[in-house]
């Protein structure tokens, strides 16, 4: 009888684990080539000024300094970062030099870089160097940036890098028609992705063999390769850049950063390895930052409760340079703010403002996580101004089965349309009310016990993933019968090995410790992508099963021969090729590797959806809020290891929690980060939030790729700041309090406690 | 200056700047690479290493102070087979990008064997000064709590 694998669907331990628990592991830092010297990196105090001049004379005296290197040392023109996404030749003029050159434009950009013989000797030369910039008027604010109080790319004209328009149906006609409208204004807070491993890189270049080898890669090792390979003027094929364990990315590590080029470059100048690796006040100022958002938003209302139009401006604060991927967030603000819930008619414009400030870039659920926290706390204010409850207001709007595939809004000037592919949203939302507990917990909003107001709130939300064009694979049967995968994708710490593993196994209907998955040099296969937009399992899993199928057929034609049959004939069951009592064995079934590619090309985004429940205790007296309960539910079609990806989700949903309640990158008004440490920059730690729950239901298969998964891992964060702002709102009813800017930090709650009991006592 | 110490259980000596933290020290002379540094401030734990038992950050520490110490990394922990601990962390996902880990490892060890009793609040109280961005700490809570079993009526592991 026939055998069946079944390793997708299993929690299977992971393979990562038994080297990471042990301190085995291989991360950048660990990462040592003979004879290497160290860089340390220059950046600018000042956010926004001109370079006079910059003196090494008595950094380079300093015994084991080698070089200081700075803009000029790069040539006539300093090499610019070419945008990854949305690459519109309007945005050039704001791509971000390598160097800063004549002009700095944040704190934290880079200005030098010293080699030297060891990372301490390096930091003593850097203090040795004589900056002199003179300062100009900063942009530190929105206000500021339309006040035009200073210009920082002066052939623009403008702080205004460009608008995005997200448009369906007619917007000012729904308006007009509408019976109420409702609006207003938010903003969300500047935070980060802040993974735990500090960046890092060792180059080598081999100047015999004119070979560039960069170890540190993440996320997309093969994007990075060609940006780095055409601005050295080389070969692509001369160009490998070698992935290591990666300690968390979240979005943010792995794009293509001033250091990318730098330090590669500065081993070729010096011709001995270079090693960097930043420190967390480096990181804090110069990997991307996130989520700076103002909105003035209006919903349009039916009588009944429907949602008819969505209308209004954003504003993301970019900061100084428009990154690789610098749009994604503010495009997807605008394009996904009416999130899983119907509404025919959309106008929103959100405007990318430069500003003295670090970069930002995507962070895990980019722009959802803005708009999810806009969208429902309108519909929270929307409810209770029309006295519909809040759960029946939104199962009045939630897309239905039955109007799926649904289009949402499609956005310029970089054109792009997504529909929702499937779902039951209503057997989602009713599935976490009931495991919620939502009408028993009822009887708790609003009441006071030992000193905290009790309140409860639920948000939906869609999650996108499987970002195309496409992923590679190649499969290599190996002589003595194991499997060797080589995958496009690339590791940030999401289980890739043993998820691979899970789907190779299944398709390749073998045992799952007979295969290795390899990932993460630039050689291993001819064009991989990466991991971002929660597309790796979709991608790289679907790229697997087309391979594991190619290699199918040359195991049956390799076995056909030697048998003396058709490959028609030939049985593949239990690792062994077969024909009538024949088998033989996929260890020895031939002299030569077997070797198959395959690519999976993708145009539509997955649509992973879900809705989240919270119930919390807030203490008016200081502001404190408790999350006493937490419960995630959502429908990722088809998951592989329900292990690691119940990880994915409570992690996903405390990250949310951070940027609820604390996280918060604070500049002042001349444009100085004043939260540079984990003293200032507050995370969660273990003893914040103990009570997250969630579940993960395979309800509608993605219709879409062979796997039938839709890509999970960011969902769990997207809503959390709109169902905390509104579970907030809820306990303090009584006062009316209405929070409108995130993080819901002890003094902003206090402070509209205050405000709200002033204005009672005064009427 | 000249530094001697026991290194999860076996003698070294290096000379040292003064200034050299007992992590540079032993990740970099030592190629005890488990040791992770994260922030270099003291706030975030990925560096825990034990000295003389105690979990220390070695971040914060100057390798000259651990003279005729006895150090113990996240590799001293275990051969070949997984501890209690470190299973309990496979078992229950208790990592992800794997960074963090040895810090925590090590901080939860330390808490165990000193209290192998520790409830949940306990743990959480501990390891609250410890970081990780990935988890959102509920399967690390789950695996330590595990891991409680083993450390009792066996003292000091």
């Amino acid at each position: 009888m026939k055998s069946f694998n079944s390793y997708i669907g299993r929690p299977m331990e992971r393979v990562e684990d038994l080297r990471m628990v042990r301190g085995r592991g291989t991360y950048v830092a660990d990462v040592n080539r003979p004879n290497q010297l160290y860089a340390v990196i220059l950046r600018s105090s000042v956010a926004h000024g001109i370079i006079r001049s910059i003196d090494s004379s008595e950094a380079l005296a300093l015994p084991g300094v080698h070089r200081v290197l700075t803009a000029k040392d790069f040539g006539t023109k300093v090499p610019v970062i070419p945008l990854r996404l949305q690459p519109l030749p309007q945005l050039e003029s704001f791509h971000q030099p390598v160097l800063a050159d004549k002009k700095v434009r944040y704190v934290g950009e880079p200005v030098a870089v010293v080699i030297a013989d060891s990372a301490a000797i390096a930091e003593d030369a850097l203090e040795r160097i004589a900056l002199d910039i003179e300062p100009l008027p900063a942009i530190a604010s929105r206000s500021q940036a339309e006040a035009k109080r200073a210009v920082l790319f002066e052939e623009h004209g403008s702080n205004v890098a460009i608008t995005w328009s997200a448009f369906r149906g007619n917007a000012d006609e729904a308006f007009k028609m509408a019976d109420y409208v409702r609006r207003e204004t938010f903003k969300v807070q500047r935070h980060a992705a802040m993974f735990m491993e500090p960046r890092g890189f060792v180059a080598e270049w081999d100047e015999v063999a004119g070979k560039l080898t960069v170890w540190g890669a993440a996320k997309t090792a093969w994007h990075n390769r060609r940006t780095l390979a055409a601005q050295l003027g080389l070969a692509l094929e001369t160009v490998d850049l070698i992935e290591v364990d990666v300690g968390g990315g979240f979005g943010s590590r792995g794009e293509f950063y001033p250091e990318d080029y730098l330090i590669p470059a500065a081993a070729r100048i010096v011709g001995r390895p270079v090693k960097w690796t930043e420190d967390r006040r480096e990181h804090i100022m110069s990997a991307n930052h996130a989520r700076d958002i103002e909105c003035d938003v209006e919903f349009a209302v039916s009588r009944d409760g429907r949602f008819i139009g969505l209308r209004g401006q954003i504003w993301a604060d970019i900061g100084a340079y428009i990154r690789t991927n610098g749009s994604v967030g503010p495009r997807n603000v605008a394009q996904f703010m009416s999130g899983p819930y119907c509404i025919e008619h959309i106008d929103l414009k959100s405007s990318m403002l430069t500003t003295n400030k670090t970069p930002c870039g995507t962070y895990r659920g980019p722009g959802r996580y803005e708009t999810d926290f806009i969208r429902e706390r309108m519909i929270d204010l929307v409810a209770q101004d029309l006295k519909i409850d809040r759960v029946e207001l939104r199962r009045r709007n939630l897309v239905a089965d039955a109007q799926m595939p649904y289009p949402l809004a499609s956005i310029t000037p970089y054109d792009s349309s997504t529909e929702l592919d499937s779902g039951d949203y209503h057997a989602v939302f009713d599935r976490c009310l009931r495991e919620f507990g939502w009408d028993e917990r009822s009887k708790l909003r609003g009441q006071l016990i030992d000193g905290y107001y009790h309140g409860l709130a639920i948000g939906s939300f869609i999650e996108g993933g499987a970002a195309g064009p496409k992923e590679e694979a190649r499969l290599v049967l190996e002589t003595d019968g194991a499997l060797s995968v080589y995958i496009g994708s690339s590791s940030v710490g999401q289980g890739l090995e043993t998820i691979m593993a899970q789907i190779a196994a299944d398709a390749m209907e073998m045992s799952y410790d007979k295969i290795t998955i390899r990932h993460g040099s630039t050689s291993y296969v001819k064009d991989g992508y990466g991991a971002y937009h929660s597309r790796s399992t979709v991608m790289g899993g679907s790229a697997i099963l087309l391979a594991a199928e190619k290699l199918k057929d040359l195991i049956r034609k390799t076995a056909a021969a030697r048998l003396g049959c058709t490959a028609e004939q030939i049985v593949i069951d239990g690792e062994q090729a077969g024909f009538g009592g024949e088998h033989l064995a996929f260890a020895g079934l031939s002299d030569e590797p077997l070797e198959v590619e395959a690519e999976f090309f993708n145009k539509k985004y997955t649509w992973a959806y879900g809705t989240q429940a919270a119930h919390v205790a807030v203490d008016p007296g200081t502001g404190h809020v408790k999350v006493v309960d937490f419960i995630s539910v959502e429908d990722v079609g088809r998951m592989i290891n329900p292990l690691t990806l119940h990880g994915q989700a409570i992690g996903s949903i405390v990250q949310g929690l951070g940027g609820a309640f604390l996280e918060h990158l604070v500049y002042d008004d001349e444009g100085q980060l004043l939260t540079g440490s984990f003293a200032d920059y507050l995370m969660p730690t273990a003893s914040d939030f103990p009570n997250i729950r969630s579940i993960t239901v395979e309800l509608k298969p993605c219709p879409n790729n062979p796997l039938g998964a839709k890509g999970a891992g960011e969902g769990g964060l997207i809503p959390v700041g709109g169902v905390m702002a509104n579970a907030v709102a809820d306990a303090l009813s009584h006062l009316n309090v209405q929070p409108m800017e995130l993080p819901l930090s002890p003094p902003r709650i206090w402070q509209l406690v205050e405000r709200a009991e002033a204005a009672r006592s005064a009427t | 200056m000249h530094v001697k110490f026991d290194l999860n259980g076996r003698p070294v000596a290096s000379d040292v700047e003064p200034r050299t933290t007992l992590a540079d020290c032993i990740r970099n002379d030592f190629g005890q690479t488990g040791t992770h540094l994260a922030c270099e401030h003291g706030v975030c734990g990925a560096c825990t290493v034990l000295v003389n038992g105690e979990a220390v950050r070695s971040c914060l520490m100057l390798a000259v102070q651990v003279q005729g110490d006895k150090v113990v990394t996240v590799e001293g922990l275990s051969g070949d087979e997984l501890t209690p601990l470190q299973a309990a962390f496979r078992k229950h996902h208790a990592l992800q990008c794997g960074f963090c880990t040895p810090g925590f490892i090590t901080t939860a060890h330390a808490l165990l064997s000193h209290e192998p009793d520790a409830d949940e609040e306990r743990i959480r109280d501990v390891l609250s000064g410890n970081l990780c961005r990935c988890t959102g700490y509920v399967p690390i809570v789950e695996a330590v709590l595990e891991a409680r079993e083993s450390y009792r009526g066996s003292g000091s592991k």
